[in-house]
């Protein structure tokens, strides 16, 4: 369980990373935390023949606030956010997520925008930015482009990303003052990655409403139904539509599981009213 | 009494080194020259192992079975009748028999690079259909691992009771089938050898993460045909054993072959996915029970067929019939009935063979029968934990010989349950239970009782028909020129304190403290023969044998100090570290100086063995001490995710006399929480090709300190009447009865729904499906006869 040799870079700035990145075409990863790739790499699963560490570049690790969102760079970590450094424009959902993500270590070491890269669908941030509608700001030599996360994650483990693009930072929307989040997590064990998410912001100030099952086979399914239903009639309007939707998303899936996303997206309701 | 002999909560000697990591272990050794070697194992379960193309130019790098000539295979055969051999190759031959199976080994200066080499070597296999279930590998069209013997059994047991007039006539029959799942043990550190040929001693040196460095020495001579005294085995910091590292393992011959062969140090370490797929051998049973019980619960008889899932191989020495034989022996447990029959199915299966883990089968039994203990129960209408002590065996009774003829030496047991119950606090979970949990969670209480033959001997072994029988166990004890105490003993620590233990042990009786005590453990040059650690034996077999060395030292010193001291050997008297005689005292440093540097001090009838002793020990009935215990469990269960809490966890034990409660009570929460990983987490999967799913430990579920429960112990103390010190073995408990008395917890919690768990472990999906599926069907009647 040694990875096949490689070659190491640590890039001065973004201009470099993503000089680098283009330059080594397929053959480069950029390495971040290293709490995805470096098992991956144990595992022989992937066999770049160059790392780029983009984790100390500053550009990566800045804070920008506007009026209607914040922009975080790509490596700040899981930790940063739980230990609130950084502001949190979600009303404190961010800080929360960020506080379930694996242990401690792990914590302390991965990052924001090397878990969106590595788009495991079970992953915590990707159904919890879903939810507050989060775009990812994209860079490569070309230039910059901003995805907004519900079409940057295409499948397990595969996101919009070309081969020479990097993520620079992950844009996320302010709630208003008004507005009420739930984040519901079912795994087996403390610091496991989930076995079902449901991830619930209702913001009626800014006619905003998403419900969100995380966790299945791709990305984060949107239950825009429910949603609606959950803006116009509140919670038992809403929760009248679960099981229906859930069943549409997931058809092939057995009772069990179905049953688990339905009481994930439930108690993430129950979260936003009071129960 | 020494304050810090028997009895003492006494700091563990080794715990300086390893909290500060300067243990050493196979991976922290260094050597001129070393290389390191990287196994191709198969990537499938079953086939026909074809050419093996070795990269060009690095052919010298590469070996497999056709380089090892003259090598023999493990052959680990069992004296009971009706056992089919299997040869297990170190490195595979002519078929590959489970995913994992060592095929080439591959040389390298650094590891990385022995992988990359072994990535590049070529092997054709022509796959066969695996054979991965152990009830399908019974049916007479299945695949054969072997094709020789025809079927897939390596044993077959019966043991047949006379319990027809039971049948006919018991009111109440439980019928229950239960399954284990297959586990790794996960040892913090995995195996490790490194092996090296000594030009000045003219010997093969073997530096091995083992329990039994003198049964590997054994081992390697057969498979390497050289002579016994041309091997040392030299174990080093050992990082947990749990059974893993009790038998001779395949890297381990090849490894020494290479030293043998090359003559220049060699290492292999085994990682976590070689641990989590060639490693996957261990608790896969399955059990159909029927239980013939009276109107009030009393069992009368037991009906059992018990498959055990072997895997490809037979492990030397223990073989792959010795866990069908301590299912079948101990199945009964510690109850009180007369009717018995059991058959029990050693099958031959295309996974890695079966190996012994702490608790041996023991912890399947106890599953098996705490299960059908608490069915009873509901069948008949009346509290488990009352219907269990009564079913028990009683103290008036002890010692008991058991329906399988096992010799249950002393005891209380239904006063372990009852302060189990008391320290629960039963009446108040039934009240709990009655009032409901404002969150809709369901609580559940169940118990587990067990009683453990720890430190079965000779006759037992012998009984099991295993290649090497353990006898009596020996000890050296030396007293230095300036009064320290040396400890030699064959039986190696792989993390259970012994040298802290046998310290004691001989504190005990010369007085001296543990920290002018030097303890030698495992090494075959520098240590009497010891089978090794395993079967909680060591405290009872190493530690009796230290006695008794001991002993034997104290009387050949009191001599001498009654000639220094001008008195009789009968008024010196050892106390508080110092030699004390009629009216004076010395120091042990005044005797040692004696007998090595003044002899002319010595009395002219001394013991010219001087203060050397090598004493050996074997309890007077040597059919095991029988330790015993029971745990109690609170659980939560959310019957909307199946997710199980454990919020209260009870441990009442019995090792005899304690050596050190608190490396009891060590022992006992360690052996408790990997029970709780065999109840709730643990678990090697396999699909239909017998490709393991679980060779990473996001796959492979180990319980963390988040899901363990702050255990509570309460301690009994029953001397055992035949060993020394009336100490009984501990090792092993902790990890028995965790998973009867978690599910028995889970099935009274989910007694409310009408679902009933009989499977682990009692992963949430198990518990959602159960839960589903009684939500599904008809309210169903337990199987009571009119
Ligand atoms: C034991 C354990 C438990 C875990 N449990 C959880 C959990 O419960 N929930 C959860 O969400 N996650 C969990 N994780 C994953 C963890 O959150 C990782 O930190 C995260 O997925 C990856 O972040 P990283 O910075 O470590 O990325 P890296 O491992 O460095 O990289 C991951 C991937 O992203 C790419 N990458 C990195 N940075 C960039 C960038 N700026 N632009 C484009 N691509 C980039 C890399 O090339 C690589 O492909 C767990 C991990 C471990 C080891």
């Amino acid at each position: 369980m040694k990875p096949v040799a490689f070659d190491y870079e640590r890039a001065g700035n973004l201009e470099e990373a993503v000089a680098l990145l283009r330059r080594a075409d397929a053959g480069a990863k950029l390495v971040s935390g290293g709490q995805s790739l470096g098992p991956m790499l144990n595992l022989r699963l992937v066999r770049p023949e160059l790392l780029i560490d983009v984790r100390r570049l500053q550009s990566l690790r800045r804070v920008e606030e506007s009026d209607d969102r914040i922009l975080f760079g790509a490596a700040l970590t899981h930790a940063e956010f739980e230990d609130g450094e950084v502001p949190d424009p979600t009303g404190g959902l961010m800080r929360h997520v960020a506080g379930g993500i694996a242990y401690r270590a792990v914590r302390n070491r991965g990052t924001i925008g090397g878990s969106l890269a590595h788009a495991d669908p079970a992953a915590d941030w990707l159904s919890a930015l879903t939810a507050v509608d989060a775009a990812v700001q994209v860079r490569s030599q070309a230039g910059e482009r901003v995805i907004c996360l519900s079409d940057f994650v295409l499948g397990a483990f595969t996101t919009a990303l070309a081969e020479d693009e990097m993520i620079e930072a992950v844009a996320v929307p302010r709630l208003s003052a008004a507005s009420a989040w739930g984040y519901h997590k079912i795994c087996r064990k403390a610091g496991e990655f989930a076995d079902a998410i449901g991830a619930v912001v209702v913001d009626p100030e800014r006619r905003y409403c998403r419900v969100v099952m995380g966790a299945v086979d791709g990305p984060p399914v949107l239950l825009e139904e429910m949603a609606e239903a959950l803006a116009a009639g509140g919670a038992e309007a809403g929760l009248a539509k679960l099981d229906a939707a859930v069943e549409v998303a997931l058809p092939e899936a057995a009772p069990a599981a179905r049953q688990l996303h339905a009481v994930a997206v439930r108690r993430a309701i129950g979260q936003v009213y009071g129960r | 009494m020494g304050s810090q002999g028997i009895g003492a909560r006494v700091r563990r000697k080794e715990d300086d080194r390893h909290l500060h990591g300067r243990g050493r272990f196979v991976g922290d050794m260094t050597m001129p020259g070393l290389r390191e070697v990287a196994f191709l194992r198969s990537p499938v379960a079953h086939g026909r192992l074809g050419a093996v193309r070795k990269p060009a130019g690095q052919e010298h790098l590469v070996f497999t079975s056709a380089d090892m000539d003259g090598v023999r295979p493990i052959l680990a055969k069992s004296g009971i009748p009706g056992f089919k051999i299997s040869d297990y190759p170190a490195l595979a031959k002519d078929k590959v028999r489970f995913v994992g199976e060592a095929v080439a080994m591959c040389v390298a200066r650094t590891r990385a690079e022995a992988e990359d080499l072994a990535e590049s070597v070529e092997i054709e296999i022509e796959e066969l259909l695996a054979v991965v279930d152990s009830l399908a590998a019974r049916e007479p069209q299945a695949p054969l691992v072997h094709e020789s013997w025809g079927d897939n059994l390596f044993l077959e047991t019966v043991a047949n009771g006379d319990i027809d007039d039971i049948v006919k006539r018991a009111p109440i029959v439980v019928k229950r089938e239960y399954r284990t799942a297959r586990q790794c043990m996960h040892p913090m550190e995995g195996k490790g050898v490194l092996a090296y040929w000594d030009h000045q001693a003219g010997q093969l040196v073997v530096c091995s993460s083992t329990q039994v460095p003198h049964m590997i020495r054994t081992g390697l001579s057969e498979c390497l045909g050289i002579e016994q005294r041309l091997i040392r085995v030299v174990p080093p910091d050992v990082g947990g054993g749990f059974g893993y590292k009790c038998v001779l393992q395949p890297e381990e011959v090849c490894v020494a072959w290479l030293a043998l062969t090359q003559k220049r140090p060699f290492r292999w370490v085994e990682d976590r996915r070689e641990h989590l797929t060639a490693g996957a051998n261990t608790r896969q049973h399955h059990y159909s029970v029927t239980a013939y019980a009276d109107e009030r619960g009393r069992l009368l008889a037991l009906d059992a067929e018990v498959t055990i899932d072997v895997g490809a191989y037979s492990v030397w020495p223990f073989t792959a019939g010795l866990e069908a034989a301590q299912a079948g022996g101990n199945l009964p447990g510690p109850y009180d009935f007369r009717g018995y029959r059991c058959r029990t199915y050693s099958v031959a299966t295309n996974k890695p063979p079966f190996t012994p883990y702490r608790g041996v089968a023991r912890t399947g039994v106890c599953f098996a029968i705490e299960l059908t203990i608490d069915a009873i129960a509901r069948a008949v209408g009346r509290e488990p934990a009352e219907v269990r002590e009564e079913n028990l065996v009683q103290a008036r009774d002890m010692p008991y010989d058991n329906v399988t003829n096992k010799h249950y030496d002393s005891g209380n047991y239904p006063e372990s349950l009852r302060r189990a119950v008391r320290m629960i606090d039963l009446p108040g979970v039934r009240a709990r239970q009655k009032r409901g949990e404002p969150d809709g969670q369901l609580v559940g209480v169940g118990f587990s009782t067990f009683t453990e033959q720890s430190a079965h001997g000779t006759k037992v072994f012998a009984a099991w028909g295993i290649p090497l029988v353990p006898g009596y166990e020996q000890a050296t004890a030396r007293l230095t020129p300036d009064g320290g105490l040396e400890l030699r003993a064959g039986i190696h620590t792989i993390g259970q304190g012994l040298e802290t233990t046998l310290s004691q042990v001989a504190s005990e009786i010369l007085t001296l403290p543990v920290d002018q005590i030097q303890v030698v453990l495992g090494d075959t040059a520098l240590t009497p023969y010891s089978t090794g650690a395993y079967a909680s034996r060591g405290m009872v077999m190493a530690g009796g044998a230290v006695s008794r060395s001991c002993e034997e030292l104290a009387r050949r010193i009191r001599h001498i100090a009654a000639h220094l001291m001008q008195c009789e050997a009968e008024e010196v008297e050892l106390r508080d570290g110092k030699i004390f005689g009629r009216n004076a005292s010395i120091s042990f440093a005044e005797v040692g100086r004696a007998w090595y540097l003044r002899p002319e001090q010595l009395p002219d009838d001394v013991d010219t063995m001087g203060l050397e002793v090598t004493e050996g020990f074997r309890p007077q009935v040597d059919t095991g001490a029988f330790t015993y215990a029971t745990h109690a469990a609170v659980v939560a269960v959310d019957p909307d995710t199946g997710l199980t809490r454990i919020l209260d966890y009870i441990i009442v034990e019995d090792c005899g006399r304690m050596v050190n409660p608190m490396i009891v009570e060590g022992q006992t929460f360690g052996g408790t929480a990997q029970g709780i990983g065999t109840a709730l987490f643990e678990e090697s999967t396999y699909d239909g090709a017998g490709q393991p799913l679980a060779s990473t430990l996001m796959d492979y579920l180990l319980p963390g300190p988040a899901e363990l429960p702050a255990m509570r112990i309460g301690h009994m103390e029953t001397p055992s009447p035949y060993t020394a010190h009336g100490i009984k073995g501990v090792g092993e408990g902790g990890a028995i009865a965790p998973p009867g008395a978690v599910v028995n917890a889970i099935n009274d919690a989910l007694r409310s729904l009408g679902a009933e768990i009989a499977e682990i472990p009692a992963t949430p999906r198990r518990v959602l499906d159960a839960i589903l599926a009684a939500k599904a069907r008809p309210k169903s009647e337990e199987v009571a006869r009119p």
